[in-house]
């Protein structure tokens, strides 16, 4: 799907910006300055506004992240359940972005983390470094 | 033979799919359902009411064989945790296939709806009103108040906005109305609608629930002809804990950075797009089909002082018999963390329970007396906020605990405010200092004055509340600050 392709389908839409941001990332994996001019051009907007929306949020990237990513829960549920110790002990592995997430709603089950739409539950050491292994 | 095991995302994190795999191919009619809310029994299968958890694919045969006695909990709805609990959100938990719409209607789904059309829109609002339900979110506004004023604003357009932007850590209840029941709270919604004279609905779902999303936007689908001509659409929001706050949240909606808009104008008056707007948690909207359906006065006969109804908590953390626990308000902590969830996961002592989410106060056992309410939990300088409860073991350091609360408050400030924006990241490093055993009482004295100015100086309740757990953990766990004073 283009650019335009996504613009298209947002016509008409109230509060348009959000959801043709997470097309954009989701197509394209970021959202490029070229992105944002079309975009912003496209809704009447300044780059600036469109880029303040774009920074703003952790979700969307401005340049695209070529390792796989698992996001890995920090908050507070997980900390109880002993993530941090999960944290310390993991081996350095540069071809996996390991970025942290606060909650994913399985705060009965930690440490949890997520890959794309897939989520994983007890996790300890050794599951978690099994799991970064797979990806 | 039918196998009823949970698709809720949690059953699944804990290998729910393979388990209900290997049941197919074992020639079982497997049928996916919502979950119980036991989750250390997940995933959790179900044959003819009798259940069996957590289970693997390994344990499929000797299910069948009927030889798993290690795993048998008998019949499941008579099991303690659920026997306990007084489910009226939670009605159909574990009992329903979330999108199937048969099974909706057959356990009274749109019985709340038609009774709202039938009575009109101001017995509908003066019904919430009767009920007593509050702002399920944290805020416990009265939500037939709010309504109300929705209701009475002169607008060509209205909203109604459900805040399914639960970042709460130790919270999972919206999540798991979405997934297991998602028609509940898109019933919720229309009779909002109607109540108020809204057409159009929002639910504004964080991106860390697929799962949730997933299920919503099915539901919406198959349910359009039901609720028009209200309309349902899904937004996802874009990891801005933030974007939690209402005001930052209708900002998000309409495309813009998720910064906390100063009130008045109330977004009843003032909301999305400048139109009248109810924004209601997940929780509260999903509630409304029951108030409807049974009564207001049914529903206020559950709780206790101005807490009426029921809550569903959610007990989380370091905790043996973790999930989602509703019950009418009234019930203890100490009965929550030690009777319901059986003390901590790890078996040693518990040291404290955070209540309410990162923004909630860190009580110790002393305050375990204290009853499941709104007022009493102020009274105790704390706040139930969402109804989540995590629970820590002694090992926990409080003094990493206040910082790491500081500290999330930095990585979400939404800026606008400067208590918020530059207190977080001052207290962080005040508590850096504090750590390292640097004048630990001149610093600690410091933090207790920059919390109160984030408290009273704040436009919302991230700055504002980031105070309750620091001076909690100051308050109550003085001596993991102080031994580490080097001066």
């Amino acid at each position: 799907m283009s650019l335009a392709d996504i613009l298209a389908r947002h016509k008409g839409r109230e509060g348009p910006l959000l959801p043709i941001l997470h097309d954009v990332q989701a197509e394209f994996g970021h959202v490029s300055e070229d992105a944002i001019r079309d975009i912003a051009h496209d809704l009447n907007l300044t780059r600036a506004e469109v880029h303040g929306v774009v920074s703003f949020y952790h979700d969307y990237r401005s340049t695209p992240e070529p390792r796989p990513v698992i996001k890995l829960c920090r908050a507070e549920a997980c900390q109880a359940r002993g993530v941090e110790a999960l944290v310390t002990a993991m081996t350095p592995n540069p071809a996996v972005k390991v970025e942290t997430v606060y909650c994913l709603g399985l705060c009965s089950v930690g440490p949890a983390a997520m890959v794309g739409t897939d989520v994983y539950a007890r996790l300890d050491t050794a599951k978690l470094e099994a799991l970064v292994k797979s990806l | 033979m039918k196998v009823r095991i949970s698709d809720d995302a949690l059953a699944i994190a804990c290998g729910a799919d393979a388990v209900a795999k290997a049941f197919s191919d074992a020639g079982s009619d497997v049928e996916r359902v919502s979950s119980w809310g036991m989750h250390w029994l997940e995933p959790l299968v179900e044959i003819n009411g009798i259940g069996f958890g957590p289970a693997t694919p390994a344990d499929v045969s000797d299910i069948l064989a009927g030889v798993a006695d290690a795993l048998c909990i008998g019949p499941v709805a008579a099991h303690p945790f659920i026997a306990r609990q007084q489910r009226l959100t939670f009605a159909r938990a574990g009992k329903t296939r979330p999108l199937d719409l048969d099974d909706y209607y057959a356990t009274g789904g749109w019985q709340g709806l038609a009774k709202a059309r039938e009575i009109g829109p101001s017995a509908t609002i003066e019904a919430l009103i009767t009920s007593g339900l509050r702002g399920r979110g944290g805020a416990g506004f009265p939500a037939g108040i709010k309504w109300r004023t929705v209701a009475g604003a002169q607008a060509d357009q209205k909203y109604i906005v459900c805040n399914a932007d639960e970042g709460d850590s130790g919270t999972f209840a919206d999540r798991m109305v979405m997934e297991g029941d998602p028609y509940v709270l898109i019933e919720g919604m229309a009779i909002a609608g109607h109540a108020v004279g809204a057409s159009k609905g929002y639910v504004y779902i964080r991106s860390e629930y697929p799962h949730a999303i997933a299920k919503m936007e099915a539901a919406v689908k198959a349910c359009a002809h039901l609720i028009a001509p209200f309309d349902v659409e899904i937004r996802v929001g874009a990891g801005a804990y933030v974007c939690g706050e209402e005001t930052s949240l209708l900002n998000s909606l309409e495309g813009k950075r998720g910064e906390v808009r100063a009130k008045p104008p109330l977004p009843a008056l003032e909301g999305l797009f400048g139109k009248p707007t109810v924004v209601n948690n997940v929780l509260t909207l999903a509630t409304a089909p029951w108030v409807l359906a049974n009564g207001a006065e049914a529903y206020a006969a559950y709780g206790m002082g101005r807490s009426r109804g029921t809550m569903p908590i959610q007990i989380a953390g370091n905790v043996k018999y973790g999930g989602l626990f509703e019950t009418a308000f009234g019930i203890t902590l100490g009965e929550l963390v030690n009777d319901i969830g059986g003390g901590s996961g790890s078996g040693r002592p518990v040291r404290c329970v955070q209540v309410g989410g990162p923004l909630g106060a860190y009580h110790p056992p002393s305050q375990f007396d204290t009853p499941f309410d709104y007022e009493a939990f102020t009274g105790v300088d704390g706040l139930i906020g969402h109804g989540g409860l995590v629970v820590f073991d002694e090992t926990v350091d409080m003094a990493s605990q206040a910082r790491f609360a500081m500290e999330f408050c930095a990585a979400e400030s939404c800026g606008k405010c400067t208590p918020c924006r530059l207190g977080s990241t001052r207290g962080t490093e005040t508590l850096d200092r504090v750590l390292a055993g640097e004048n630990v009482d001149a610093n600690l004295a410091l933090i207790e004055d920059l919390c109160d100015t984030m408290k009273f100086g704040s436009l919302c309740a991230l700055g504002g509340f980031t105070p309750y757990p620091v001076l909690s953990a100051i308050t109550h766990f003085r001596e993991d600050f102080v031994v580490r004073n080097k001066a």
